[in-house]
Formats: C-alpha cells, sequence, structure tokens
C-alpha cells in the first residue's frame, strides 16, 4: 500500500504540474502577486469567489521580481501583480503581458515602530541617529528604491543595520524588536498593526510605489484571468485594496 | 582488479549523477562570457567572496571545537537521555533555515533569552555583526560534522582506547593520542561538509545576521539579491561561488586526504 503511494507520488513528481488546462482546473485562476499583497488579495480572493459561485483562486505571493523571473520561465499563471513598474517591464518585454498593464493601486511608505513608539521617531531625521538601529530594504527591490528616494527627498542619509530582501523582512525586524525603526508600506504596517506603529512622513509622497496588474499570455484560464484583473479594478475590489490602506490610482 | 558494475546499479548511479550535474550544466551555459571579465570586477564581489570564505571558516573552527566534543559525548560517553541528545542534534539539520534563524533571534537577539543579557553585561550585540554570520552559519552547519564524528568514533575500535587506558593513560591522553588519530577521515570529513554548509548559508544568515554589504552580506546572500534585478549577475555570483569552493575543496582533498 505504502510503497503504491510512493510510486504515484513519484509518477505525479516525473509528469510535473503539466496539466493546469485540465477540465477540473477550469474555473481555476491562477495569480501569482507581490508579497505586500498577501493580505488585501487573499480578502479579495474570497470576495471573487463569494461572486463567483465555482470559482477558486489559486495565489502564489513573493517577491516581485522573483514572481516575474518565475513568469519570464514559463511559469504557468494567469494573472501577475506587481509592486513596481519595473518588474512588471521585465514580464511585457518578454511577451508575457496578454494586454498593457493597469496600475490598480498605489502604495507610500511609512516608518514603523515598535508599539507605543519608545524611541519617540517622527520624523525621518530621527532615523539618522547614531545609536537607532533602522532597516531598510535592499536596493535592488522596489521598497528599497522608493526608501531610498524617500529619504532622499528628506533630505536624510541614513546608513541601516541592514538591507533587507523584502518589505516584510523588514517588518519582521520591527516586530522582533531587533532594530527600532524600518521603512515599510503603509498597507503592511497597517496590517501588524497590533505590533508595529505608523509614522507618516512628508517625504514618502515623493516615493509612491505603483502596483501594475496585467492577465498573461499563455493563461491556462484567458476568461479567468480578464474576470479577476476587471475584478481587482472594479468598485468591490478596490475598496478592499482601500481598506487595506493602498491609495487610488 | 575492477569487476564489471551490475546494469541495476548502473543505471540508476548515471541517473543520479546526472541529476546532479545538469543544474551545474545549466549554469554554465547561461554565463554570461563575453561580459564576465568585467561583471567578476564589479565592487562588491570581493568583499562578499572575503566574508563568505571568512565566515564560513570560523563556523567550520567553532563547529570544530564544539562539535567534536559532543560526538564523543553521544558515542563514547555513558551519559543518560543519550538517544534524545542525538536527535536534538539534529533539529538544526531539519529545521528551515529560515526557522533557524528566528529562533536564533529569540534567543541571542537583543530581546533574546541572552542576547539581552549579553548587551547588558559585555554590549555584545550579535545580529546584524560579522560574528552574527558565523553563529547563523555554525548553528545550520554543526549537526554535519557531529553526525560525521559520530559515526567515525562508532566505527572505529574502543579497543585501541582500552589498551591505551590500561597502560595509565588518562581519558584526556587517551583522547587526544589515541581517539583522535584513529578519527581523522571521519573529522575532516565531517569539517569539509560542514564548511561546504556553512559556505552555501542562506536562510538563517539573512534573518539572524541580517544583509549589509562588508558586514553581513556573504555571496549566497548577493546571489539572491542580485537575482532581484539581473539574473546575469546571479549567475556569474554562483560561478565564482562554485569555482572557488569546488577548488579549495579539491586542494584540501589532495593534501590531507590523500587521492581517494
Amino acid at each position: 500500500m505504502r510503497a503504491r503511494a510512493l510510486l504515484a507520488a513519484a509518477v505525479l513528481l516525473a509528469a510535473g504540474c503539466g496539466d493546469a488546462g485540465g477540465a477540473a482546473d477550469a474555473n481555476v485562476v491562477t495569480v501569482l502577486a507581490a508579497s505586500s499583497l498577501t493580505e488585501s488579495f487573499t480578502r479579495l480572493g474570497d470576495a471573487y469567489e463569494r461572486d463567483r459561485p465555482g470559482a477558486e483562486v489559486r495565489f502564489s505571493f513573493g517577491g516581485s521580481s522573483g514572481l516575474a523571473q518565475q513568469i519570464v520561465s514559463g511559469a504557468p499563471a494567469d494573472v501577475f501583480a506587481a509592486a513596481s513598474p519595473a518588474t512588471m517591464k521585465t514580464v511585457t518585454d518578454a511577451g508575457r503581458g496578454a494586454g498593457p498593464p493597469a496600475v490598480f493601486a498605489r502604495n507610500q511608505l511609512v516608518i514603523a515602530v515598535p508599539k507605543g513608539n519608545p524611541r519617540r521617531i517622527t520624523t525621518p531625521a530621527a532615523l539618522a541617529g547614531r545609536d537607532v538601529k533602522v532597516a531598510l530594504c535592499a536596493a535592488q527591490v522596489p521598497c528599497g528604491s522608493a526608501a531610498a528616494t524617500a529619504l532622499a527627498a528628506a533630505g536624510v542619509e541614513v546608513t541601516p543595520v541592514t538591507q533587507e530582501q523584502d518589505v516584510k523582512a523588514a517588518l519582521a525586524k520591527v516586530k522582533l524588536g531587533e532594530v527600532d525603526a524600518a521603512l515599510v508600506y503603509r498597507t503592511d504596517a497597517r496590517s501588524a498593526a497590533a505590533e508595529v506603529d505608523a509614522v507618516e512622513f512628508a517625504g514618502s509622497a515623493r516615493a509612491v510605489n505603483d502596483y501594475p496588474v496585467v492577465a498573461l499570455t499563455d493563461a491556462p484560464n484567458p476568461d479567468g484571468a480578464a474576470a479577476f484583473v476587471a475584478f481587482v479594478r472594479g468598485p468591490a475590489g478596490q475598496q478592499i485594496l482601500a481598506d487595506a490602506g493602498f491609495q487610488r490610482p | 582488479m575492477r569487476s564489471r558494475t551490475p546494469l541495476a546499479l548502473a543505471v540508476p548511479a548515471v541517473l543520479g549523477l546526472a541529476f546532479l550535474v545538469l543544474p551545474l550544466a545549466g549554469l554554465l551555459i547561461r554565463t554570461p562570457w563575453s561580459t564576465l571579465p568585467q561583471r567578476l570586477t564589479e565592487p562588491g564581489m570581493l568583499a562578499a567572496l572575503r566574508l563568505s570564505l571568512l565566515t564560513a571558516t570560523l563556523a567550520t573552527l567553532v563547529c570544530l571545537a564544539l562539535g567534536v566534543p559532543l560526538a564523543w559525548l553521544l558515542a563514547r560517553s555513558g551519559l543518560p537521555g543519550r538517544r534524545l541528545f542525538r536527535a536534538l542534534v539534529t533539529v538544526p539539520l531539519v529545521l528551515p533555515p529560515v526557522v533557524g534563524g528566528v529562533a536564533l533571534l529569540l534567543v541571542f537577539g537583543r530581546r533574546g533569552l541572552v542576547g539581552e543579557w549579553l548587551d547588558a553585561t559585555f554590549g555584545v550585540s550579535l545580529p546584524f555583526s560579522t560574528a552574527g554570520v558565523v553563529v547563523a552559519e555554525a548553528f545550520v552547519a554543526m549537526p554535519f560534522l557531529v553526525i560525521a564524528v559520530e559515526g567515525a568514533l562508532r566505527g572505529a575500535d574502543a579497543r585501541y582506547e582500552e589498551a591505551a587506558a590500561t597502560l595509565g593513560a588518562g581519558r584526556w591522553t587517551v583522547f587526544r593520542r589515541v581517539t583522535l588519530p584513529l578519527i581523522g577521515p571521519g573529522v575532516a570529513a565531517g569539517a569539509v561538509l560542514c564548511w561546504a554548509r556553512a559556505l552555501g548559508e542562506f536562510g538563517a544568515t539573512i534573518t539572524f545576521a541580517g544583509n549589509f554589504p562588508g558586514r553581513t552580506q556573504t555571496m549566497p546572500l548577493a546571489v539572491y539579491l542580485a537575482l532581484e534585478q539581473d539574473l546575469d549577475a546571479a549567475i556569474v555570483l554562483s560561478m565564482v561561488l562554485l569555482v572557488v569552493s569546488v577548488a579549495i575543496l579539491a586542494v584540501l582533498r589532495d593534501r590531507w586526504l590523500g587521492a581517494g
């Protein structure tokens, strides 16, 4: 019995996941989305499924650039939602966008500090203090380049103790109390409101991040892809995104 | 005189070799040879490589200093609960490295059980420091050394040690003059495994020590971040790490283990 199960598993492994076009999957929409969309898109997916009985949305959340790389390498997916136009461009340049991408939300940076703001950080200038430990995103990821722009706009030079691989990792360092502050998106700070406070600052308006979405060519479910993109951009989707702290495009 | 390899072994063996080597071939094929020289001189790469080699070596030394005695304890002593300890030693092997990194933060972090005391007493803070990288790598790599050395100890004939003891040697002398030379190859093999694992360490390092060029950004971290922007740069970095580590292992093998 066990041997047979093992064999079945091996056959499945060998066959890969190449049967995404199977009849049972006709109602499944596969969405690859930036990790900063994790909470809002999960909620959005639930609303979409309630709206269309029988439909199912499957998400894969991760760093935008990594997802873009997967799509360019031929990952079977229907929709891609990125945290920056630059990462979206790698996908559309590779000819995998079924049309021009549309910006569906905007996000802005805030200073995330531990609950109660023990170090009394109210301005970006406070981040430059000698004994203030700050986590920023690495320059290679969207939140890192946004942080560089925002800090430059605020006229502050900050030396972080770490350049994190994505915005959730930077936020985790605040939650764990390892750093005194981190620059994260407003939506990330809001999703962790029980553990962190968000400090808004003026310069962040200069580094607003656009979130583009596109239906993909070679989508296993092109109709579902178009319907999901329309839902994200429609009133119900926009309301969910606004509740999560995103700005409308 | 070599006997013919039975087909039942040869076929899966060749498949296994292909499985391990093909991804490497993939890297080689995609390497941007024309722009390689200029990419190799990009700033930051040497710093990451130097840091990787330094921290992996230091982590291996830490593992040797703590791991060999631990293996001896597990293999030779009458310690009660040895089975449990043996199982616990393998925890870092099954733990996803990122979880290991979080666990290290909870213990050695600023608010951690030990970290808070370290900070208050000595002003030492491990996260975001090069020492933190060594700690993360040692945590993940030590089981490889302990398991290899313990295996060697169990395979070694304890009668040599008993003979030395009956001739009046103390336990420490026996360990140093008899046991260690007996298990030398096992220790060396374990140290090589340990070093290789430390060199490739990613998850625990980036979680516990963070990522800062020149201080905590090792080659695997540099590769991961390069991948965010530029596949070619990531491939070049991977190739450099691969070539350097294979070269070092080959030299060590010839020097100390004798040609196999």
